[in-house]
């Protein structure tokens, strides 16, 4: 008899024999109890009261499982108390369902939780231990929270994953140093893991040991590679990607002749960011056989002259023979070779001109669009700094009539190359010359807090955008952008935004209300990261 | 109130932590809306002053701001004041606030407050003033001999009631707990309604709680038949409280449903505030609140209400001792008490609760059951134990690795179980908690070598 799991009582038979009248009533069955005048359903509850409190009064405890290894231990400092309880209240505003409506003038908490994590990793501190639960599904709901949130959390959030499934992700994905980790020196213990961990625990061991010495971990992973499943080649092979350098070159030239295809596009793709590799000179060779210069004509034009078959070699350096729907195969190809080949290979082909003077030819038979994107493709690939200069062009230019790069989310990646003042400076003439309606997936490039100029241009747009009249939500994302990222240190010169001018006359109605809500929160939000980095500092 | 130490104390200024505040919310709206003003941005004009009063102006929609002030120094809790319609309480504005304050970033200063918050102060504190001198002045028994008329009139309802349950209870006796699973809820919420009639609220409860009984997975007739054996005990308590102990009598009086007012002398102590918790029971919020005194070494709990979703008036800071008078109720488990004058505000301690084993610990619930048959468990402090995973549930086991307390079935869901074991680490800990025939429910936790408790609900 054992009503609570794992808590033994002093055993009573006739308890039973109680509970078996009980069940099936007095007039069936005469319970085993001394009636003493009483009618036998009295009686029968007289002797359950008595059984039932002397059953609760004699428990004894039970018998203890094993209890769990301890988590490893945190050697990082504490927060300091009032971060402590910033990042509480952080944690507290988790989204709910069905809250919708306007955002009034308070700031979004959860949104500034990724640059609260930030800090708090730069100055290595260590999570309050009660805090790990909420931090964890906090992270679990959001994957872009993961690595820092993970970070912070240190080996005990690694420990309670093990504990309980639902965050498990953070066994997956834990970032360098979860506990499961042997020490990275310790080649011993390394190759064991290696040898015998789990795929979950090989992958984030071998990234681990690539972030720390990139030989090593290229080395490992050959020793076992030619036995690794296909699946498994292809997320190995992945994790080359940090720290990417020209040693990794022989072993990717290897992987090239994989019997996986997938495992081949892979290490080609590899390979061509490595401008040096033999397999960037092949594709180098067979690009610049394809375009040319043209001079006969008035002006000097680049001709393009698209391959005409896909052949094996070409194949076995990463060239997918076969277009996707709707692409011709001359093109298609075409693409491939050009964004592969190392970008050093066009000023030489192309009459010793600069990229931006290439980037201004004329292209013939309307091959521009291709080729320019093929370039855009490869100086994203190589983050070549020059040509993602040249294929942006100036700002201010419209679009349309700009070189190559004509879709938003190219430039976005080509901005990416930049160093991050020039990237800041680029962003701001952008929305000088375009307003913000087109700027947001640009900002989200640029390196936080934003650089002045950014930033200034940023608040100037918003202000003009409240002058016209139109309702503030129309740019909530921008909104939301610049409450996260402005420098905090702009708020005390916004703070005229924050006072209510008179209605334009055009203005839709209560707009200017809205917006004057909008500033109140943004000025609100950039007080609120200021005080937040002020405690994390403090010692 | 004002004395010199208070303000010696108060100078400085306790600040709450952010848990603690929105431990005062109404409801998880409220304590959404009150994080998002938590911060400077809709604020102006804020202030907290040495004697515990903070207030603000919070910008909304319209085009004047919200007065809005708190006074966190009373002994009955925070009151709050605002001027927006919100029929919330307290509204977000005051959470807010009370949240900018306790993030003690300098947003909130010491400063002189305005009129407006002033006034509210004064008058509030003069009303209070008023209360006490009054004293507990015994205003509804202006007629004793009418009052005992209706406490006899009401004692003959009960009895009314009790015949009628036990008549109750052996119909179902007599055609067995078996016939119990086909009735259903309906044939329990009626006799609970009679009882409600018969003013027996306890015995109303414990009815209405039998229906549930039945679909609550196996072992179900052992359930039904301690609980009805258990409401069998009382009414007969009840029907024989002339030859009970006094105390007992008490116990059966109070377990019954009667009022009871606090009786003993008060003790005053610096009173740590080990948990605080709300259930709801159809309309009625019951909030918990734990204290142990430092001096006396006694555990004792706090009740208050709030009905129709309001909160509960009395809201405590988890984590935080209270220098302050507790006047215990009558009863055979002095368990029960009301909180009394506060001298001083609450302020951190290192003290911890006397702490004992796990088998000391179900001894002690065997004890008390001596006195208090009904209790469903016993407030206990369990040192060096750690959070253990066993099967589909969790013990807490005696680092000696010998024996364990299984947690509770409601301890399993929700974070109340992570924090407990985030806070240990596989390591032992410190946990307080309500040790009972259903197993063990931790209430805080503390890490084993130093720290403040964790509020664990």
């Amino acid at each position: 008899m054992n009503r609570i799991p794992g808590m033994t009582e002093s055993s009573c038979s006739s308890w039973e024999e109680l509970v078996t009248a009980a069940l099936l009533g007095t007039e069936r069955r005469t319970p085993p109890v001394v009636y003493a005048g009483r009618d036998a359903p009295t009686a029968l509850l007289d002797a359950a009261a008595v059984q039932t409190v002397r059953r609760r009064a004699g428990l004894r405890p039970a018998a203890a499982a094993t209890p769990p290894e301890p988590a490893g231990q945190d050697p990082r400092p504490p927060l300091p108390p009032a971060a402590r309880r910033r990042l509480a209240m952080l944690l507290a505003d988790r989204p709910g369902a069905g809250s919708g409506g306007r955002r009034g003038t308070a700031p979004d908490l959860m949104e500034l939780l990724p640059q609260w994590l930030a800090t708090a990793n730069e100055h290595g501190y260590a999570a309050p231990p009660e805090l790990l639960p909420a931090l964890l599904d906090a992270a679990r709901g959001r994957t872009d929270l993961r690595p820092q949130a993970l970070a912070f959390a240190g080996p005990r959030a690694t420990w309670l994953a093990r504990l309980n499934p639902d965050w498990r992700f953070a066994l997956r994905s834990a970032p360098g140093g979860g506990s499961a980790l042997p020490a990275l020196g310790d080649s011993a213990e390394v190759e064991q893991l290696w040898q015998e961990g789990l795929f979950a625990e090989r992958v984030t061991l071998l990234a681990a040991l690539r972030a720390r010495d990139p030989s090593a971990a290229r080395e490992l992973l050959a020793t076992t590679w030619s036995t690794e499943r296909a699946e498994d080649r292809l997320m190995f092979l992945d994790s080359l990607r940090t720290g990417l350098c020209d040693e990794d070159e022989p072993f990717l030239e290897r992987a090239l002749a994989d019997r996986s295809r997938n495992v081949r596009a892979t290490a080609a793709e590899l390979l061509s960011a490595l401008p040096g590799s033999a397999l960037a000179a092949r594709m180098a060779a067979r690009a610049a056989s394809c375009v040319s210069l043209d001079r006969t004509q008035g002006q000097t034009t680049v001709v393009v002259e698209a391959p005409h078959e896909c052949d094996a070699d070409m194949e076995r350096d990463g060239v997918v023979p076969k277009p996707p729907a709707g692409r011709g195969e001359r093109s298609w190809w075409l693409g491939q070779l050009v964004e592969a080949a190392p970008l050093a290979v066009w000023p030489e082909r192309l009459g010793g001109r600069t990229p931006e003077e290439i980037v201004a030819l004329p292209v013939a038979d309307d091959w521009q669009s291709e080729l320019h994107g093929a370039w855009c493709r490869a100086a994203v690939r190589q983050r070549d700094a020059a040509w993602s200069r040249a294929l942006l062009g100036a700002p201010a230019s419209p679009a349309a009539a700009g070189p190559g790069a004509v879709s938003l989310a190219e430039r976005a990646k080509l901005l990416a190359a930049l160093p991050a003042g020039e990237r800041a400076e680029w962003v701001a003439g952008f929305i000088s010359a375009h307003g913000l309606s087109e700027a947001f997936q640009l900002l989200g490039v640029c390196a936080t807090p934003w650089a002045e100029p950014l930033g200034r241009a940023v608040v100037d747009a918003l202000n003009i955008a409240r002058d016209a009249g139109s309702y503030p939500w129309s740019f909530s994302g921008v909104m939301g952008l610049a409450e996260r990222c402005l420098d905090p240190a702009t708020a005390t010169g916004l703070d005229g935004l924050t006072s209510i001018p008179d209605e334009p006359e055009d203005a839709s109605p209560g707009a200017v209300g809205y917006w004057t809500e909008a500033f109140q929160r943004l000025v609100g939000t950039l007080r609120l990261r200021a005080t937040m980095r002020a405690e994390l500092m403090a010692r | 109130m004002g004395g010199p130490t208070f303000d010696d104390m108060t100078q400085q200024g306790v600040r709450w932590t952010a848990d603690q505040v929105l431990a005062l919310a109404p409801d998880a709206a409220s304590r959404k809306a009150g994080s998002r003003l938590g911060a400077a941005g809709p604020w102006s004009e804020t202030g907290s002053s040495g004697e515990g009063t903070v207030w603000g102006l919070c910008k909304g929609s319209g085009s004047k701001p919200y007065q809005t002030v708190v006074d966190i120094a009373d002994t009955a809790g925070p009151a709050y004041k605002c001027s927006c319609p919100s029929r919330k309480f307290p509204c977000k504005h005051a959470l807010g606030l009370l949240l900018l304050w306790a993030g003690g970033d300098g947003s909130v200063p010491d400063a002189q407050a305005p009129e407006w918050a002033e006034q509210w102060i004064t008058s509030r504190r003069q009303r209070a003033e008023q209360k006490r001198t009054s004293g507990t002045a015994p205003a509804r028994s202006a007629d004793p001999e009418a009052a005992r008329r209706r406490a006899e009139k009401r004692a003959e309802r009960i009895t009314a009631g009790a015949v009628e349950l036990e008549q109750r209870l052996a119909d179902l006796l007599r055609s067995g707990l078996a016939s119990a699973e086909q009735g259903g809820y309906a044939l329990w919420e009626e006799t609970a309604a009679r009882m409600v009639d018969a003013q027996a609220p306890g015995l109303a409860a414990r009815v209405r709680e039998l229906g549930a009984i039945p679909s609550s997975g196996s072992g179900w007739p052992v359930r039904l038949l301690e609980e009805c054996a258990l409401i069998h005990l009382l009414d007969q308590g009840w029907l024989r409280r002339e030859r009970l102990p006094e105390s007992l009598a008490a116990t059966v009086r109070s377990r019954i449903g009667l009022p009871t007012a606090a009786a003993g002398p008060a003790v005053r102590d610096r009173w740590l505030v080990l948990a605080q918790y709300d259930t709801a029971d159809g309309h009625l919020t019951t909030r918990r609140i734990w204290l142990y005194g430092e001096e006396s070494g006694r555990t004792v709990q706090l009740l208050s209400y709030g009905a129709a979703g309001r909160a509960p008036a009395l809201a405590l800071p988890v984590g935080l001792a209270l220098d302050a008078e507790v006047s215990p109720h009558p009863g055979a488990d002095r368990l029960r008490a009301d909180l009394g004058e506060q001298f001083a505000p609450p302020a951190p301690t290192a003290v911890r609760p006397e702490a004992v084993s796990t088998a000391q610990a179900v001894a002690r619930y065997g004890e008390a059951l001596r006195d208090d048959p009904w209790l469903e468990s016993w407030p206990v402090t369990l040192a060096g134990v750690i959070p253990t995973p066993d099967g589909d549930g969790w013990q807490l086991a005696d680092a000696d690795g010998k024996s364990a307390l299984p947690l509770g079935a409601s301890a399993l869901s929700g974070s109340r179980l992570w924090r407990l074991v985030a806070v240990s680490g596989g390591a032992p800990v410190t946990v307080f908690g309500e040790c009972g025939h259903r197993g063990f429910i931790p209430l805080a936790v503390w890490p084993e070598e130093r720290g403040e408790p964790v509020p664990l609900c």
